[in-house]
């Protein structure tokens, strides 16, 4: 078990010929049962001819039919990206996961406008992509340091996400999936909806929730744990040290006017029962001792 | 990216919002020439920095006759502002706008700004104008009216109308709020706006609706389709590390601590400041050196960081996915060459061929230190600021 994806997951990657998308292509195809997983490419203008063996479509619907993909990653540069999720969105797909950074707030305010009542499910963007060890890697971790096991880990950054998932290996546990969401502030799911999916799975035992400054879906998460989660959660925020104001690299991280600061979220989590660390080496020790 | 007062002003008024009758101004011989023109009895000089604020520290003044415009504009050109969004120093004010004299009968907000929770643009207006919105927010959120927009069919007549009624004007005067609603919000949606701001909107004695003054920022990763607004930066109100980190596509922002970080990924890159932090130290910076960082990015890097002269010491955080390991060791050896690096650096490496990484610096020959987890890093440039400070 695990979430979002699997080995039976089919994976078509939007901007297959950019050099960002044939590099991660290639790895995703090499990790694990990559080769049968990643079946197709899309690019408008390169339809007919293949990349490491994965056939090129014009169209994401046309990969869909022809091989079955029912999700999709996007590499595609940051003016055109939220018209390729909108692409993936409009061809009824089970999951886009949108790798790209850089993309427009605005953009992507109309393309979750016109998500409503669909059922695809968008990951990012701005995101490392959905790992599940030892079966698939969809995005830019490297697999080589996840295994498979017991931990759930939901983030909003990427190399944060590594570390998470490193100190992990070093108390010997593995990952059911790990999922970058991703530091834009207009994004898909977020670290309640990913909670909700770890708390169903049967493989996951304990999740660990790592944070950002910014926004509130921390605390929202925070809440519903505290009333709905059946397994530990522990949790880091980073950014105590922010100054206010100020646009910390993501998009998305900034605190303004004294909300979203990392001393309100900690706050939150703790009142909801979620064990926190201020030390961001301390996570994977953390982890381990909520473990039954 | 921000933008002045009176740019974002030209700005709304393209979007038919109504601001009284100003001229920016450079030199005091501008200020006195500009309040000529413009006429009429009263004049208020404003100085134009990108902080807020200005009114509390002496950047704004009424001046009622020629001669006051002269005074006040020599007064304040050139002065270092200091209000609660600049730091300490102040800002240096170089630009003024001098503008006609308004009749006040009420002051209004109005804002936007766009709402993570609904994904959308929030429309924010309060009766109470003048004020910081986030004082409201607190003390009488009661007073503070939203709306969310739709991004297809914009703010509609009838949702502008309310908030005009809501905020208190008067039914005479809401067939002219409309256009200042409507007009903000068009401006902002068009020209990729983070955040927009007009504090106070004002409803003159003759029933008019002004922005008295007004605030604009922007989506720095929509500037590509904006060449117009691009060419309003104005360098010298930018922290010129930040600016030049920029040109390296860095993601740098000065802090007020003496340790130097260099980390991949914005997450990382926090919890490494927060990491000093909690160990004793403090952080002269956040750098993130994104994805794809070369020996020529990692060089750069460090020049950036070594000219700020509080720097005693270095902590490179580095985990390595797709960026190997090696590579960055051999940046950062190549960088501290470059350099001549004097004060102590600490490297932690992690990830992909991190023993490569280690054996590379190891064997470079310089003083580097070797963190072997997040912690240890942190714990040892700490000391090492310390031991710097004693010996000095």
């Amino acid at each position: 078990m695990s979430i979002l994806i699997d080995k039976n997951t089919r994976v078509m990657t939007q901007g297959i010929t950019g050099k960002t998308g044939q590099f991660h292509t290639r790895m995703g195809k090499e990790y694990a049962n990559g080769a049968t997983c990643y079946v197709a490419g899309v690019n408008p203008k390169k339809p007919g001819e293949s990349y490491e063996g994965i056939p090129i479509f014009a169209t994401v619907k046309e990969a869909k039919q022809k091989t079955g993909a029912n999700v999709s990653v996007i590499y595609v540069p940051p003016p055109f990206a939220a018209a390729a999720i909108d692409e993936a969105i409009d061809a009824d797909l089970d999951l886009v996961i949108c790798i790209t950074e850089g993309i427009p707030v605005r953009d992507m305010i109309r393309t979750r406008y016109k998500m409503q009542g669909k059922r695809t499910k968008l990951i990012g963007p701005n995101c490392p992509g959905v790992i599940t060890p030892d079966q698939i890697k969809i995005g830019i971790m490297p697999g080589h340091i996840h295994k498979a096991g017991p931990v759930g880990v939901v983030s909003r950054s990427g190399t944060l996400t590594y570390e998470a998932v490193g100190q992990l290996m070093e108390q010997g546990l593995g990952q059911s999936s790990c999922v970058g969401i991703g530091g834009d502030p207009v994004n898909g799911l977020k670290h309640i909806d990913i909670m909700k999916m770890f708390n169903d799975d049967a493989q996951t035992e304990a999740v660990i929730m790592v944070g950002e400054i910014g926004g509130d879906d921390e605390e929202t998460c925070a809440r519903w744990i505290k009333t709905n989660m059946k397994k530990p959660v522990v949790g880091f925020i980073a950014g105590v040290t922010a100054p206010p104001g100020k646009r910390m690299g993501h998009a998305g991280a900034i605190i303004s006017g004294g909300k979203g600061t990392a001393a309100e979220k900690l706050a939150v989590m703790e009142e909801c029962g979620i064990k926190v660390t201020r030390n961001p080496a301390d996570m994977g020790k953390l982890l381990k001792s909520v473990l039954k | 990216m921000k933008i002045h007062e009176y740019q974002a002003k030209e700005i709304l008024r393209k979007y038919g919002v109504v601001t009284p009758r100003a001229v920016p101004c450079f030199t005091v011989d501008d200020a006195v020439a500009a309040a000529q023109k413009l006429g009429g009895k009263v004049w208020v000089v404003k100085a134009q920095i990108h902080a807020g604020g200005r009114g509390k520290g002496g950047g704004v003044k009424v001046a009622k006759s020629i001669e006051e415009v002269k005074k006040h504009a020599g007064d304040i050109l050139g002065m270092m502002l200091k209000t609660h969004q600049t730091g300490p120093g102040g800002q240096k004010v170089r630009r003024l706008l001098v503008e006609e004299g308004a009749d006040i009968n009420k002051e209004l907000y109005v804002g936007m700004v766009v709402d993570r929770g609904t994904q959308r643009v929030c429309l924010m207006a309060s009766s109470e104008g003048g004020m910081d919105i986030e004082e409201v927010a607190a003390k009488t959120p009661e007073k503070i009216v939203k709306v969310f927009i739709d991004p297809i069919t914009g703010l509609k007549d009838a949702e502008a109308d309310d908030v005009a009624r809501k905020i208190g004007i008067p039914e005479a005067s809401v067939a002219k709020a409309r256009p200042a609603l409507k007009g903000l919000y068009k401006a902002f949606d068009e020209t990729d706006g983070s955040l927009a701001e007009i504090n106070p909107l004002i409803l003159t004695n003759s029933g008019d609706v002004v922005a008295l003054d007004a605030k604009m920022n922007f989506d720095d990763n929509a500037l590509f389709r904006h060449p117009d607004i691009v060419a309003m930066r104005d360098l010298d109100e930018e922290d010129p590390a930040e600016i030049e980190a920029s040109k390296y596509d860095l993601s740098y922002i000065s802090l007020d601590g003496n340790i130097g970080c260099l980390v991949n990924g914005a997450g990382l890159a926090m919890a490494t400041m927060d990491i000093t932090k909690l160990y004793g130290g403090s952080p002269a910076n956040f750098l993130d050196v994104g994805g794809g960082a070369s020996t020529e990015k990692v060089t750069e890097a460090f020049k950036i960081m070594l000219k700020n002269p509080t720097v005693k010491a270095i902590l490179v955080n580095i985990f390595g996915g797709i960026m190997k390991c090696d590579v960055i060791a051999e940046g950062v050896v190549a960088a501290a060459r470059q350099v001549q690096l004097k004060v102590p650096l600490v490297v932690r490496l992690e990830g992909t061929n991190v023993e490569l990484g280690k054996k590379i610096l190891a064997e470079s020959g310089l003083p580097i230190i070797s963190g072997n987890n997040m912690a240890d890093a942190a714990a040892k440039v700490v000391k090492a600021v310390k031991e710097a400070g004693a010996a000095a």
